[in-house]
């Protein structure tokens, strides 16, 4: 079970390193993808199914193509695949330093963070038992969220729905 | 479920697995048995999937007037004295097929991402497969019972896309860059009626096991009807939702636009040949064969027996035969309909399905809610529940379609 947990971690933090070292915008992207893919291993590896397969359906299948599109869509010049030097001090600086504000966050949330050193038992939870508590507990937040989401959807279609009038030949 | 007919039929290839498991040595056992599981639905499925192409050829062959591929025979080893001449009726083309796909010539071309060229078809039919081990094709016949197996099967699914478009982008060619953009705007757009239209399913038997779905169909209705979700006023509109963006997601006509045959030279797929074109391919058929298994398991009643004096059936020929039935639907439509443009094939799912099936996720609530009306009430569920369905259609369709007048064709005399 260790040794997976450390495949995990490694095919995880690997293909985040790998994509950020990486000059290819498509390649960071596509390497960002099975970052989150592993993100997905993790969760199955714990034992939360219904989050690992929702990890792959939003991750993997719709916010990837966000990235892919959204990366196709703005590559314009011809050398974005050759090397970039950092441009001034002052960015190198700015990067150095945001990265060191981000550091200290997460070593601060680290430590603070107590682990209980005994055997964690996984908790039988059924999809079921998910929805039950989505339901009850958490009944506020996932109304709103689905409000949101449905009010996206309605907002698209009309967005769709109004358009300038066609052509005869345009009929759906 | 009235009587669980054991017969022998129905418990024979579990007792043939279990015999050939025993054979091998503790430790190997598990192993095996889940060995036995790939290997079955790869055996089962890629001669399925050989035969539909065969199928597909011959009858849309018959749809056009034409005799379709009628040839092929056995062939004649060199060992044997004899050599079978019968044609068999050109049933051997697919062997004949992958033969040619088989020993192709490979051309990749030169300013192509060669890893991703290579890795796109692999994952398209990896994933591809994966998602027949969620279907239930029998009653003792489902692969991996997942309590959130519908959420596993469309999870797999959505890693189709990301293989179009490394094909699409790795080849280095803008017409396959640009075709397989097209391709992701189209299965994006229909993936949300898809999903949309699954989910009353869902709603209705509060669960996304694919075991308790088809198991929830089990009973009849007057002691002989039977209680598939197609013949609910909700589960109608939501199986023919679901048929129309099931073509859709799997590039079939009328929406195979991504590689429209006839007109473009193979959108995505243009720098692909040899056998990575016939994964692609192969890819394509098992998406369908996939989607076909799940409406079959949704709204079909997965591998119920339609009756039940036809129980003596073994239950995983029911589930194939709805499967084959389905299949033989899908290439009709190919027969039979023309092909959309990209700007109605888009309009047709954000305009005309989605606000349907949305529609239909609240008519699956409200026949939720009165599961306990019983009576003279029952008729007013099921006359509320039809109004629901056939009201939107009707407005929805008419206003779409406001101010055109049935276009009318000249021909020469």
């Amino acid at each position: 079970m260790t040794l997976a947990l450390i495949f995990i971690a490694v095919l995880m933090l690997g293909s985040a390193a790998l994509a950020m070292l990486l000059r290819n915008l498509i390649y960071s992207a596509l390497l960002l993808i099975v970052s989150w893919a592993g993100v997905a291993a993790f969760y199955l590896w714990a034992g939360a199914e219904f989050v690992a397969f929702a990890q792959v359906l939003v991750y993997v299948g719709a916010i990837s193509m966000v990235v892919l599109f959204a990366v196709l869509l703005t590559r314009q010049n011809h050398s974005a695949e050759l090397p970039v030097e950092p441009a001034t001090k002052a960015r190198a600086a700015t990067a150095i330093l945001s990265a060191a504000c981000l550091g200290a966050i997460l070593a601060a949330a680290i430590l603070s963070t107590s682990f209980h050193h005994t055997a964690a038992e996984a908790p039988a939870t059924s999809v079921r038992q998910i929805g039950l508590e989505l339901m009850h507990r958490q009944g506020a937040a996932l109304l709103i969220v689905g409000v949101i989401l449905t009010v996206a959807l309605l907002g698209a279609t009309i967005l769709a729905a109004t358009d300038p009038k066609r052509k005869p030949e345009d009929a759906p | 479920m009235t009587t669980a007919p054991d017969s022998f039929l129905e418990r024979a290839p579990l007792e043939l697995r279990d015999w050939a498991v025993q054979l091998l040595p503790g430790p190997l056992q598990w192993l095996a048995h889940h060995l036995i599981t790939v290997v079955a639905i790869l055996a089962v499925f890629g001669l399925f999937f050989a035969f539909t192409t065969i199928a597909e050829r011959k009858l849309l062959a018959r749809l056009q007037n034409r005799l379709g591929p009628n040839r092929t025979g056995l062939p004649k080893f060199s060992i044997l004295p004899w050599h079978l001449k019968h044609t068999l009726f050109g049933l051997s083309q697919p062997f004949a097929d992958a033969v040619k796909a088989l020993t192709k010539e490979d051309i990749v071309p030169a300013a192509a991402d060669h890893f991703l060229h290579f890795l796109a078809p692999v994952i398209v039919v990896a994933f591809s497969l994966m998602t027949f081990a969620v279907l239930p094709f029998g009653r003792e016949y489902l692969p991996v019972d997942l309590d959130a197996a519908l959420l596993y099967f469309f999870a797999a699914g959505a890693a189709t896309e990301l293989a179009i478009f490394m094909a699409g982008w790795s080849s280095r060619n803008k017409y396959s860059l640009l075709a397989a953009m097209r391709a992701l705007a189209q299965l994006i757009s229909y993936e949300l009626p898809l999903i949309l239209s699954v989910v009353p399913v869902v709603l209705v038997t509060g669960t996304l096991s694919t075991k308790a779905i088809v198991l929830s169909q089990g009973y009849w209705i007057f002691g002989f009807l039977p209680h598939w979700f197609v013949f609910t006023p909700w589960g109608f509109a939501g199986f023919i939702i679901f048929l129309i963006a099931a073509l859709a997601e799997s590039n079939r006509s009328p929406f195979d636009l991504p590689e429209a045959e006839s007109e473009l030279v193979a959108g995505h797929l243009t720098e692909y040949s040899g056998f990575k074109y016939a994964l692609f391919f192969m890819a394509e058929y098992f998406g369908l064969t996939a989607l076909s298994g799940l409406g079959v398991t949704l709204f079909l009643g997965g591998w119920q027996a339609p009756f039940p004096f036809l129980e003596f059936i073994p239950s995983y020929l029911w589930f194939m035969m709805k499967l084959i039935g389905m299949i033989m639907f899908f290439i009709w439509v190919r027969g039979t309909l023309l092909r959309l443009r990209i700007d109605q094939l888009t309009r047709l799912a954000w305009q005309f399905l989605v606000p349907l099936a949305l529609l239909n996720v609240g008519n699956a609530a409200f026949w939720v809610l009165t599961t306990h009306w019983a009576g003279p009430l029952q008729l007013v569920r099921w006359g509320v529940s039809l109004v629901i369905v056939i009201l939107p259609f009707f407005f929805l369709g008419r206003s779409l379609s406001a101010g055109y007048a049935p276009r009318t064709y000249r021909y020469a005399p």
